[in-house]
């Protein structure tokens, strides 16, 4: 007769996810799928763990040994470089193994499902996912069927979430202004479709910015927008006024094509980020983009190459506060 | 088979009588209320006391999956799934595989209805070949064929200038339209209510005008054609406003809202619940609320379960990939009667909404209970309850939100054709 080699595991149900998903039964970091509904605290702590690792990346020796020995799976349904490309440096600086598996030219387009990829790469025995996937919810998705103590990470969900990103930015911001309470942040651009907006915005919110302001036409704003807690703006010029930071959306030439805009050079008029428009924010306001930036679409090169941009301490910063993520959902610390 | 029914409460909401007296069936009709013929020797005698007695439930709205998706559900697997939950009669939408665009689809439905436990299905016709939307379907050699209604069920029509003529030629031979009101445009790729819940989760949303901008254009062109319309699963409180208002203006147009949107909001897919995902969506609480008070007014004169049986994978994925639908059968006189509990409606009234209410629409003289109607009906313990559990479910399809809900009473027997046609397993009654 034969036996199994191993218990049979239970058949995945499908169905709600719980609240408290991404935590554990004592409110340490399990995975990372979204900023909302983070404590203060916790993204405090999170903050803060990135900047020993800030400091580190700034020495010769850049590597630490804390997850030597685990592996983690950089699990990419859509196209990225510099997301993909700051985990695994990370990853790597932490002293993990890490395998890049690029889906979107892989088994997804022979029909294999998000869970059967997720089984498939379980059974390497990873202890780590970071996804980014084209659907809202897919994050969440693996997060409740992956195999107790694998953690997932949240790379960019559909329109959903992109936490890491939101918290460099924060990060970023922290470094360079310090508390929060007292700052006017303006998220410029396609809110609509935006991740990285709908997480910055939760993550400004629990850090207890000042004011939260969206700037962008009707076209571009999801519904009830200032639910999340926002004032919303329709011109650049009201919406930068006595702004501390500024941060810019790229803008997608798809939506010239299902109309939520005439052309790249009316929006360019409208929003576009010059030196001459940046005037009427404070004058050590902080200009920032998640990337890769339209130059001469949403942001002029003047200001993305200015002496106000930290467009690119923010790539710098990406792999602190990835570093700080991953060691925290694996339960350990930095020195 | 002559069958007498003792001491039952009777309901029939066409009438309005309620109280305890006999029921006498005669082979597969009723023969008497209330008072037993003379020579009348019944053959079984059925002692329903301390239990309710009212007609079957007509669904307007289910889908079978058979032909072409047996692996989700069968039409014999979902009929006695409907016998359990009281229903006798249900329509089904054409969107089978193949389409029911002849009548050799119309033969096949209703060969393969006989064979199961006797729940009377009634097929819909495709308003369109193939549902593509473009070339009308043989309408009248479908309603030869027994269709009660013609539908394009949730396809798209090519233009309104189709719709027109669909309208136009169906009203040649006084057969009803239904439609589905959702314009395709406007509802784009969206998965969800577009509202506060759609902005948090980022998923793509489906404004409330999607129903109301394609509700514009059906009362118009009924209007123009005087085509004979009922409207599938309104979503909205400005879409029932609407529907009330064209009824009150004397347009044939009549509609019907699925159980589920009386009872869930766009909230309860604030956690990526795929069964929460259908089309329409579930929307906001005003909707909600809404929707009731035509319910209660018989703007709205047809509860349906809007059932779409899925196999588990197609629930298994990120939420926009999972298939829209649940599994609602057993749960539509569950959740009617919760009305009653909620206070919305008198029971008659409540049981109207899934009986005579939908008769009427369809121009049935079923679900009623009177001499020489079709003795369908059900009986239900009032004082049990019935607890929606994978044990219990009969469905090929366990997608629904309401697994694990608790409701007061059950169904005990329902029969259709004066035959029973699902009678509760005895180690169920506790």
């Amino acid at each position: 007769m034969i036996t199994a080699a191993f218990p049979a595991r239970p058949l995945p149900q499908p169905g709600p996810l719980p609240n408290d998903l991404q935590l554990t039964s004592t409110g340490q970091l399990r995975h990372l799928l979204t900023v909302e509904g983070l404590s203060r605290e916790l993204v405090t702590e999170i903050l803060d763990n990135a900047e020993s690792f800030a400091n580190m990346n700034e020495k010769a020796v850049k590597k630490v040994p804390l997850l030597r020995g685990k592996t983690i799976v950089n699990l990419f349904f859509e196209a990225s470089t510099r997301t993909r490309t700051t985990f695994e440096l990370a990853a790597k600086r932490l002293s993990a193994d890490v395998l890049n598996i690029n889906v979107s030219t892989s088994s997804a387009t022979k029909g294999e499902s998000l869970l059967d990829t997720l089984r498939n790469l379980e059974a390497m025995n990873v202890d780590m996912f970071v996804v980014r996937h084209q659907q809202s919810g897919a994050a969440h998705f693996m997060a409740r069927h992956v195999e107790p103590g694998i953690s997932v990470l949240n790379a960019g969900d559909g329109r959903h979430a992109h936490p890491t990103q939101a918290l460099l930015d924060m990060f970023t911001i922290r470094r360079f202004k310090g508390d929060f309470t007292r700052l006017k942040v303006a998220i410029v651009g396609d809110i609509l479709h935006s991740r990285v907006a709908r997480s910055q915005i939760h993550a400004l919110n629990i850090l207890q910015a000042g004011e939260v302001r969206v700037v962008a036409p009707h076209s571009l704003l999801p519904a009830h927008v200032e639910d999340l807690g926002v004032h919303v703006f329709h011109s650049l010029e009201q919406g930068l006024r006595d702004a501390d930071v500024v941060i810019m959306l790229r803008l997608q030439r798809e939506r010239m094509e299902h109309a939520h805009l005439p052309s790249e050079h009316e929006y360019f008029q409208l929003f576009g980020l010059t030196q001459r428009r940046l005037l009427v924010a404070k004058p050590d306001c902080l200009v920032m983009h998640p990337g890769p930036a339209n130059r001469g679409v949403e942001i002029d090169s003047a200001v993305a190459d200015g002496a106000q941009s930290v467009i690119l301490q923010q790539v710098t910063f990406g792999i602190a506060v990835r570093m700080a993520v991953m060691s925290m959902v694996m339960g350990v610390r930095s020195a | 088979m002559s069958v007498l029914i003792e001491n039952a409460r009777v309901i029939d909401p066409a009438s309005g009588f309620d109280g305890v007296t006999p029921v006498c069936i005669q082979g597969s009709e009723i023969l008497a209320l209330g008072e037993i013929p003379e020579g009348f020797e019944p053959r079984r005698r059925v002692d329903a006391r301390g239990r309710w007695l009212f007609p079957g439930l007509i669904d307007l709205s289910a889908h079978l999956r058979e032909p072409g998706e047996e692996h989700k559900a069968t039409i014999a697997s979902e009929t006695i799934a409907a016998a359990r939950g009281g229903v006798t009669t249900l329509v089904m939408p054409p969107n089978t595989d193949p389409p029911v665009d002849s009548p050799a689809e119309v033969e096949l439905i209703s060969r393969r209805a006989e064979q199961a436990c006797g729940v009377r299905v009634l097929a819909t016709g495709a308003l369109t070949r193939g549902l593509k939307g473009e070339q009308l379907a043989e309408l009248a050699a479908l309603q030869r064929a027994g269709v009660v209604a013609v539908s394009n069920a949730q396809h798209p029509l090519a233009s309104p200038l189709v719709l027109r003529r669909a309208m136009e030629y169906a009203a040649t031979f006084d057969l009803m339209v239904a439609l589905s009101a959702q314009d395709a445009a406007l509802a784009g790729s969206g998965c969800v209510h577009e509202g506060a819940v759609s902005t948090r989760l980022g998923l793509p949303g489906i404004p409330e005008a999607a129903e109301t901008a394609a509700l514009g254009m059906i009362l118009a062109l009924v209007e123009q054609t005087g085509a004979r319309v009922h409207v599938n699963r309104l979503s909205t409180r400005r879409g029932a406003e609407m529907v009330a208002k064209a009824r009150a203006d004397g347009l044939p147009v009549s509609a019907d809202v699925a159980a589920h949107q009386l009872f869930l909001t766009e909230v309860d897919a604030a956690d990526f619940n795929p069964f929460c995902h259908v089309i329409p969506p579930l929307r906001t609480q005003r909707d909600r609320e809404g929707l009731r008070e035509a319910v209660a007014r018989g703007e709205i004169s047809a509860i349906c379960s809007d059932h779409q049986p899925h196999e588990s994978d197609s629930k298994l994925g990120p939420f926009a990939e999972t298939r829209p639908g649940i599994s609602a059968l057993e749960t539509l006189l569950p959740l009617t009667l919760r009305l009653v509990e909620d206070g919305l409606l008198a029971l008659p009234d409540a049981l109207a909404r899934v009986t005579s209410g939908p008769a009427a629409i369809l121009g049935l003289t079923g679900g009623r209970l009177a001499p020489g109607a079709a003795a369908d009906f059900v009986l239900f313990d009032p004082d049990g309850r019935t607890e929606i559990s994978r044990e219990t479910w009969l469905s090929a399809g366990a997608n629904t939100p309401f697994m694990g809900w608790s409701f007061s009473g059950h169904v005990t027997e329902t029969w259709v054709a004066g035959r029973p046609a699902w009678t509760m397993p005895i180690e169920v009654a506790v």
